[in-house]
């Protein structure tokens, strides 16, 4: 098989699974009463922290292409962005159900009064023309600006690092972690940014 | 009279087996098998507080009983905010194992006439040991129904004889890295203290605990001696308390300390006012899916609005 075929007959189906195992586990867990005293938080924190690892897991697609010189990683970068998504869906759901339980006049307070919702909120919303605008019709479409669109992934990143750092009580090791790997995706895209752009015409 | 709480579906000893054969089997399970046990499940990781699982004798029924349906003793016991054990709520019931609750050491001190240092089991034994079926709401706005033993702390504070000068009291838990892991990172400003007003500290519904659904106070609910203050933040109720000192100056608590635009030395429990980053006006029982209204005072209005008259509750957080 080429590297190509290996692409879309192993590596990808394999990772779409993998990505649902979060789900798996999550709902395996609910089922066996496995997850403690306050399962509604617990939902709350596991669909949240995965949204924010497949967010960087997408945004480590293309460093890892450039670095290792396989190309055909490219073609998982859409797939790992629309689970962002769906982690990111279900994560607002549980907060929208079970915290406010549809209540859009809390709701609104909420994204209003508080920073952390603000930001979370915020890349939640912006997600959705990125997800909305991923097929290949899309693309086709909005030609160079879909690129320009899709860069906005950058500020969603940011937010949903900030959105844990700023719920946090006192223990900010594990956002900050995040947070460092975060700076490094975006210091390689500067880095290289740099190093390969034309010269400036004086 | 000895009283035992039933756990909610747990079926009661007297349902079964004679109370004497009960006794004797646990003193059995205590005494002999439990030095096996407990060499099994020191090296399979399951280790269970050697205290806790023990009745506390001659218990009897207190005042203030709450009329809220109990929390499980598992949730009480296995989803804790105990940050000397970890940040996780997990942390405490999975590290318990290293506090070593006995021998356990209490100094009383400052603005009393008789200061000194006391072992855990001579404070409490002058004691009679009371049941007290409280709420108890946290500052994240989750909530649990506990039912535990102790003794009005006022009853305490009285054998030492408080001066005119002790306006506040102060307490402070135990810092020792070897037994409490999560003191291993400087999270918080170790050791934990925390405070109260005299007047606070001296209410009948202020007690200090040693127990819970009529057993030993376990290692992750803050053994063996810990502060219950109903109508304020959890935070405020210390756990695995050393020292007791009253004092004339308002103590810096810890959270006050680490956050103090958003933790007050008060901390009653006050749906009106908000936590800068999140609402107070609602809490989730443990257990229930959705969300209940937070009471005024956590529901102990009645007793002691009178305390704050006066105050303005904002300012005083």
């Amino acid at each position: 098989m080429t590297a190509a075929q290996w692409m879309t007959r192993v590596i990808k189906p394999a990772v779409f699974v993998l990505c649902l195992a979060p789900l798996a586990w999550l709902l395996w867990d609910a089922f066996h009463h496995q997850l403690g005293a306050n399962p509604v938080e617990k939902l709350n924190h596991r669909t949240g922290i995965w949204t924010l690892r497949l967010l960087l897991i997408t945004l480590a697609v293309t460093p890892l292409r450039r670095i290792t010189g396989w190309n055909v990683l490219i073609r998982l970068r859409r797939m790992l962005g629309l689970y962002t998504f769906f982690y990111a869906c279900l994560h607002f759901l549980t907060w929208l159900v079970f915290d406010h339980f549809f209540d859009l006049h809390e709701v609104t307070k909420d994204i209003i009064k508080r920073p952390y919702i603000t930001v979370g909120f915020s890349a939640f919303v912006l997600l959705i023309p990125l997800a909305v605008t991923s097929t290949h019709n899309w693309i086709r479409r909005l030609g160079p600006s879909w690129k320009t669109l899709h860069q906005s992934i950058y500020v969603i990143a940011v937010a949903g690092v900030l959105h844990y750092l700023w719920l946090v009580k006192a223990d900010v090791r594990d956002p900050v972690i995040y947070g460092l790997i975060l700076v490094a995706l975006l210091a390689y895209r500067a880095w290289t940014k740099r190093a390969t752009a034309p010269p400036r015409l004086i | 009279m000895l009283i035992k709480i039933k756990r909610r579906g747990e079926i009661g000893p007297a349902e079964t087996t004679p109370r004497e054969l009960f006794l004797d089997r646990r003193r059995f399970l205590r005494l002999g098998a439990g030095s096996v046990v407990t060499a099994a499940a020191l090296s399979s990781g399951l280790w269970r507080p050697a205290l806790a699982d023990v009745k506390l004798p001659n218990v009897t029924k207190g005042p203030f009983t709450a009329r809220d349906e109990l929390t499980p003793y598992e949730s009480v016991t296995s989803y804790n905010n105990f940050y000397e054990f970890g940040t996780d709520k997990e942390d405490p019931a999975r590290l318990a194992g290293s506090l070593k609750p006995r021998p356990w050491r209490v100094v009383i001190d400052g603005e009393v006439t008789k200061p000194g240092s006391f072992d855990i089991d001579e404070l409490i034994r002058p004691h009679a040991l009371q049941e007290r079926v409280y709420r108890l709401r946290c500052v994240e706005a989750w909530s649990m129904v506990i039912p535990w033993v102790g003794f009005p702390l006022a009853d305490l504070l009285k054998r030492f004889q408080p001066t005119s000068r002790a306006k506040y009291v102060r307490f402070e838990a135990l810092h020792d890295p070897r037994q409490f892991p999560g003191q291993r990172r400087a999270v918080l400003s170790w050791p934990y203290v925390e405070g109260l007003r005299i007047d606070e500290a001296m209410h009948p519904l202020t007690i200090l605990a040693v127990g819970l659904y009529g057993e030993v106070l376990p290692n992750q609910n803050g053994a063996p001696l810990r502060l219950v203050v109903p109508w304020k933040y959890g935070f405020k109720s210390i756990k695995s308390i050393v020292k007791i000192s009253l004092v004339e100056q308002m103590p810096l608590n810890t959270w006050a300390r680490s956050a103090p635009n958003e933790y007050g030395f008060y901390a009653n429990v006050n749906p009106l006012v908000d936590h800068p980053r999140w609402s107070q006006a609602k809490e989730r029982r443990i257990g229930d899916f959705f969300k209940r209204e937070t009471a005024m005072f956590n529901g102990y209005a009645d007793q002691v609005a009178s305390l704050y008259t006066g105050m303005d509750l904002r300012k005083f957080f």
